[in-house]
């Protein structure tokens, strides 16, 4: 089983991701400029500040040419992950409702959360249980969740609302207290929270461990593998 | 192209400069937005929408005007 990691030109969450997937599975990163996704059987989306972040966070990497292969992929089914960064180029790209806005407090915030898992029943969470509390922190400016109300009601009622900040946790001013949604069809998802920090009790928590495993079980059920 | 925070949604930008402006003793002012103004030279004016929509404004959150000047 072989996860990829995409690298962009700003990207500084590729290495932390890649030895987080290397927890679950063999990994390769994923160079912005190819067209080839290598075989993989998952993508990773990684956090930073991809093209500079410039005109708006994802704008710019969402038309990177390795992207042109991530959207095909998540159309044929594929399992891709959008952290940080990673997220807000799901969402520039269509691959998932909504947009991440500046901050509420216009600050960077970088700090540990407490995150309440929704949907334990998603490819990305199986591992986990819904009601579940992790410990994850969170690290950006542009964080703040915005959709439009109707389609809210839309994505709660889907299930596809998967990790909220626990109260009074909210560090950005995301609608409904947003921190992961999954696309409609369960192989996209995307989350601000930076799972990839959080595998290693060095830095004071695992609880992101469970989400790398959930996709390495999603997978392995996907193409009868496993490593 | 003038770019645009939608109508309706929090625009903290807006709201920082909102609150400075009284504390240099500028009063009665409101509803304060903070866009972009992106201006550029091109052949065929007739592309700016398609620009605006797939890469200059994000239509889900922003609201975009083309403005043009000599044209010829």
């Amino acid at each position: 089983m072989k996860f990829g990691v995409v690298v962009f030109p700003g990207s500084c969450d590729d290495v932390d991701a890649q030895l987080a997937c290397a927890r679950v599975a063999d990994v390769v990163p994923l160079w912005h400029a190819d067209h080839d996704l290598q075989g993989v059987d998952a993508v990773v989306i990684p956090g930073g500040f991809s093209y500079g972040d410039y005109l708006r966070a994802g704008a710019i990497a969402r038309f990177a040419p390795v992207m042109t292969e991530v959207i095909d992929f998540a159309h044929a089914g594929g399992y891709v992950m959008g952290i940080c960064n990673g997220f807000q180029v799901c969402c520039e790209a269509g691959l998932l409702p909504g947009a991440l806005l500046t901050n509420a407090s216009l600050r960077f915030v970088c700090r540990q959360v407490s995150l309440e898992v929704v949907n334990g029943d998603t490819a990305f969470t199986r591992a986990l249980l819904s009601g579940a509390t992790l410990s994850i922190p969170v690290k950006h400016t542009t964080g703040r969740y915005y959709a439009p109300e109707q389609e809210l009601e839309r994505l709660e009622a889907a299930g596809q609302v998967v990790l909220r900040y626990g109260p009074g946790q909210n560090p950005n001013g995301a609608l409904r207290d947003i921190a992961g949604v999954i696309n409609e069809q369960g192989n996209v998802f995307g989350l601000m929270p930076h799972p990839e920090h959080a595998v290693d009790e060095l830095t004071g928590s695992t609880d992101g461990l469970g989400l790398f495993a959930s996709l390495r079980d999603s997978v392995g059920a996907l193409v009868g593998g496993g490593r | 192209m003038l770019v645009r925070p939608k109508a309706g949604i929090l625009d903290p930008q807006g709201a920082a400069v909102e609150r400075a402006l009284p504390a240099l003793g500028f009063e009665g002012v409101s509803q304060v937005r903070v866009g972009r103004l992106i201006e550029l030279e091109v052949s065929d004016p007739d592309t700016l929408p398609a620009m605006c929509e797939r890469l200059l404004a994000n239509p889900l959150i922003e609201d975009y005007e083309v403005l043009l000047d000599g044209v010829s």
